[in-house]
């Protein structure tokens, strides 16, 4: 059993909606019980869509479990081929249902229908969402992709790709979309088929026919394109182009698969991002405390575009992924620290505790982790919720990406002047202290007495052995120090004392912890 | 035939067709109960013991609003408790452990079972009470089902406050009869409430479930109870298992509805009726005066209620008699039909109320009948509104302050809202 306040994924079967949903022309027939149809509003709430998912639940409840639950389904499968009159469909259990062993698969075989009709199966008490997802595109790719299929000749024509990845209730899937279908088209490459997102399952019976694939979200759809490529022979692009560097390394590697010249797309200043980011306005970016958690593809992209487009110091990187730990871990010891793998929220609530981040890059979670300890926070991976399905373009992805994301992860910040003159006058009954940057009036009226950060709870124990006594008068000094590095600063000059085995903290001991660990 | 079989009263007389539907649900499951009732009872934390199916829904319904310190979570069951490699009960007091150490304010705390936890039949009313025991007297731990396979949306509040009834402490025969209001209310409402029975002279009057989990009310075989909520099944009959009257009576919403069931405590209490008149006409007066412009932009409207909270037939009565609204159809996911009894009896004649559901068919109907204005769950909302009807969607009114005579004019709002957007809208 684990304790969970949030969960960074939903169970399995929500990614295989995911990917029904995105898709026209397939149906889901989910066997679960009265009220997991919960799942609907994060399509037509979250995501606001203007049509019900395709699927069709067995709703079942305690009075039918004495009863035929297995005739349930199957007459569930009926009615729905019978209503929407699908070309194929896919049916599976959801985590109770699971627990009951009806065997949908089977159940749904010997209705014998016209259309093909895929069973999933899906682990709901060991895997999550994004691997329901990737299971599920791969399912469907494998059994309706063929095997014969071969691209025509090159002679005479532009090059084609697949792009592989996008979903429906994917972090601004709909506009990175977008904006890799832009890159393609200056690049001169046709687009085969996209999948999940808009594809058919007759598009999928297309999929041998391009050149190579594009695998924007690694998570959902490495499964399905490490399938053609074994199938078809299809190579993959494997890059995800978010930040200026990434999609410059897209390019390049697009347009030798293509056989393309990458420089007119590369050429003048494709993004605002290495402009804005090196203008003075900027400098007071310069080793700002970033702790960057997500999904493995959003939170290696970004931890890159952190550090080496904003000039940020990465504190902390972490990811939900297991599956993609291992990269990760590699890119966290780039950074010089160890990476935080968890799906736990109480784990990664710590490591940005302990990380003492001026900045908290995450998802809708940290949100909460950053409130609770009063740090500026940007959502940068799902989980989302429904302000991160705006109504602008606002793609991750691409070169406009990073001017979104260049405006994303500055916003949060205390503006520069507003830092400075909090740093220099201390008694200011507006800019004071601790207060929320202006420009975000997070609380409406400002608080009339000086709000420090909440002191964090007893989650993290003091680290080893007794902390040294603060002389009142260190203390009073240690407020003047501004509030988004105090805990650090404060942190710090304990480790001294403690190093140095000093009973009491005192003015001294402060500067002299700050000369020794500079800044 | 069986002539001496006692007709049920509220299918005869009244002229309301009552049908009943199975088929594929689209309601939420009790679990989403929580939403509202940790807001209520300030002191007390749910952990809900299930999948990350249940966890998903919750914060889906709640994560947007961003907690500093949230009162609820979930107790996620997974392969090493199902395979029986842990001893699931070792697990939870684990984890009910590390939740009391991080929240050491927490006073009442609520195992709340769901379809996996059900499904493999763990016994949470067990746990409740074996950690109960080594938490007292900081914390109390109640149990109570939340799952889908059993409850229907507010349904899950009856649950909730059906596992409060057995812990009340008793109130003597020979003490002075006392009212209890049962149901979640608004903070608002309830304050208005209790100054009305106050004004009325009764001033034993308590409120289940109370806002602190140490001051819930006492119940012995003097309480008259009072539903301030159509959903309240199991815990009228707990209550009156523990010698409590329910007192009959239409649910307070709109002017009518709320008189009726202000008239229903003070038939009980023998309240002059020229005092309770006094008391009532300036919040009559008030309705009136705020549902009169609604009453132009809701009267001869079509009204198609699909099933969500029971809370339907109230609704589509104040809709139909005070509004001049017209009933198409009235969907409920369940009927009492003692509890409804008053409410039936208020409905106009001929109109359907179907309990249950067929989601596809219920649409084809809805389609065919067209509706001005369709009251539904998110789930089917925007595809609604994509396909050109109005629609109202029904989570709202468990969130808003809707009961009594200074909610009457909101209420009406609720259901006008969406039909003056539409003619406000230019593009």
């Amino acid at each position: 059993m684990q304790l969970t306040l949030w969960t960074y994924e939903g169970p399995p079967h929500i990614g295989a909606m995911r990917i029904a949903t995105a898709m026209r022309g397939l149906h889901y027939v989910l066997h679960a019980p009265q009220g997991d149809t919960y799942a609907d509003l994060l399509f037509t709430m979250i995501e606001r869509r203007d049509a019900r998912p395709p699927v069709t639940y067995t709703t079942f409840q305690a009075r039918d479990l004495g009863a035929d639950t297995a005739a349930i389904f199957q007459d569930a499968v009926s009615a729905a081929y019978e209503r929407f009159r699908p070309e194929a469909m896919i049916v599976g259990a959801s985590c109770t249902a699971e627990l009951i062993q009806d065997d949908p698969g089977g159940l749904a075989r010997a209705l014998a229908l016209p259309i093909p009709v895929i069973p999933l199966e899906l682990p709901a008490y060991q895997k999550k969402e994004n691997w329901g997802a990737s299971e599920t595109l791969y399912r469907l790719v494998r059994a309706l992709a063929g095997r014969t299929l071969e691209p025509s000749p090159r002679e005479g024509r532009r090059p084609r790709c697949n792009i592989l990845g996008p979903t429906a209730l994917g972090f601004r899937h709909r506009d990175d979309l977008a904006e890799i279908q832009t890159l393609m088209a200056a690049l001169g490459i046709d687009v085969n088929v996209v999948a999940p997102w808009g594809a058919s399952p007759a598009d999928l019976g297309r999929l041998g026919d391009a050149d190579f694939n594009v695998v924007l979200y690694p998570e959902i759809a490495r499964a399905a394109a490490q399938h053609l490529q074994k199938t078809f022979g299809q190579p993959m692009v494997e890059t995800v182009p978010i930040g200026v560097g990434a999609t410059t390394r897209f390019v390049e590697e697009v347009a030798v698969l293509a056989g393309v010249d990458p420089a007119p797309v590369l050429a003048g200043a494709p993004s605002r991002l290495p402009w804005y980011s090196r203008s003075v306005d900027s400098t007071y970016l310069t080793g700002k405390r970033v702790f960057v958690f997500g999904d493995a593809t959003h939170a290696l992209a970004i931890a890159r575009v952190a550090a080496t487009e904003l000039g940020f110091k990465v504190v902390g990187l972490g990811t939900y992924t297991r599956e993609f730990a291992r990269e990760v871990r590699a890119e966290a010891a780039l950074h010089g620290i160890e990476a935080t793998i968890t799906d736990d929220y109480l784990d990664v609530e710590a490591a940005i505790q302990a990380a003492q981040a001026e900045l908290v890059l995450g998802t809708q979670m940290e949100r909460h982790v950053a409130k609770r300890l009063g740090i500026p926070c940007a959502v940068i991976s799902a989980p989302m919720h429904v302000q991160d399905f705006p109504a602008r373009h606002s793609p991750q992805m691409g070169f406009e990406g990073a001017n979104v994301l260049f405006d994303t992860l500055v916003h949060p910040l205390m503006m520069g002047l507003e830092e400075h003159l909090l740093g220099m006058f201390r008694e200011d009954a507006e800019f004071h202290d601790g207060a929320a940057p202006s420009h975000l009036a997070r609380h409406g009226a400002a608080p009339a007495a000086p709000a420090a950060p909440i002191p964090p709870s007893p989650i993290p124990a003091p680290p080893d052995g007794v902390v040294a006594a603060w002389e009142a008068s260190a203390e009073k000094e240690l407020k003047k120090i501004p509030f988004f590095v105090r805990a650090k600063a404060r942190a710090n000059t304990e480790r001294f004392a403690r190093e140095r085995a000093l009973s009491r903290i005192t003015v001294e001991t402060l500067y002299d912890a700050k000369a020794h660990f500079g800044r | 035939m069986n002539a001496h079989a006692p007709i049920p009263q509220a299918d005869a007389g009244c002229g309301v067709a009552i049908r009943q539907e199975r088929g594929q649900r689209a309601v939420f499951c009790g679990l989403t109960g929580i939403v509202w009732l940790h807001r209520k009872i300030q002191d007390a934390f749910f952990l809900v013991v299930g999948s990350r199916t249940c966890a998903h829904l919750i914060q889906s319904a709640a994560g947007v609003m961003i907690f500093a310190e949230p009162r609820f979570a979930t107790a996620i069951i997974d392969e090493r408790d199902l395979a029986g490699l842990a001893d699931m009960n070792e697990e939870l007091d684990r984890v009910t452990r590390r939740l009391i150490e991080r929240r050491p304010d927490i006073r009442l705390l609520f195992l709340v079972g769901s379809c996996p936890s059900e499904v493999i039949k763990l016994d949470l009313p067990r746990a409740a009470q074996r950690l109960s025991q080594s938490f007292a007297p900081d914390v109390r731990v109640l149990s109570y089902s939340g799952s889908g396979i059993e409850t229907t949306f507010t349904q899950g509040e009856d649950a909730c406050l059906a596992a409060l009834v057995p812990d009340l402490p008793r109130a003597d025969a020979h003490e002075s009869p006392s009212l209890l209001v049962v149901g979640a209310l608004a903070d608002v409402v309830e304050d208005q409430f209790a100054r009305l029975f106050a004004g009325m002279g009764l001033d034993l009057v308590a409120f289940l479930p109370a806002r602190r989990a140490g001051a819930m009310p006492s119940v012995g075989p003097n309480t008259r109870i009072l539903l301030a909520q159509p959903f309240l099944a199991d815990t009228a009959r707990a209550l009156e298992a523990r010698g409590a009257t329910r007192l009959a009576a239409p649910f307070p919403l709109g002017a009518e509805g709320t008189t009726a069931w202000l008239r229903a405590a003070a038939d009980a209490f023998g309240v002059d009726p020229r005092m309770f008149a006094e008391v009532t006409a300036p919040g009559l007066r008030r309705a009136e005066q705020a549902l009169a412009p609604y009453r132009t932009m809701l009267a001869g409207r079509r009204v198609f209620f699909f099933p969500d909270s029971q809370l339907e037939l109230p609704l589509a009565r104040f809709l139909a008699r005070e509004l001049d609204a017209e009933l198409i159809e009235v969907g409920t996911p369940y009927l009492h039909r003692g509890h409804m009894a008053p409410e039936l009896g208020l409905l106009p004649a001929g109109t359907t109320v179907v309990e249950g559901q067929s989601l596809d068919a219920q649409m084809d109907r809805c389609r065919a009948a067209r509706p001005d204005l369709t009251v539904c769950g998110l789930g089917l909302a925007n595809p609604l509104e994509a396909e050109g009807l109005a629609t109202k969607w029904s989570i709202e009114l468990l969130f808003t302050p809707i009961q009594g005579y200074d909610q009457a004019g909101d209420l009406a709002e609720l259901f006008a809202r969406p039909l003056v957007r539409r003619t406000r809208l230019e593009v």
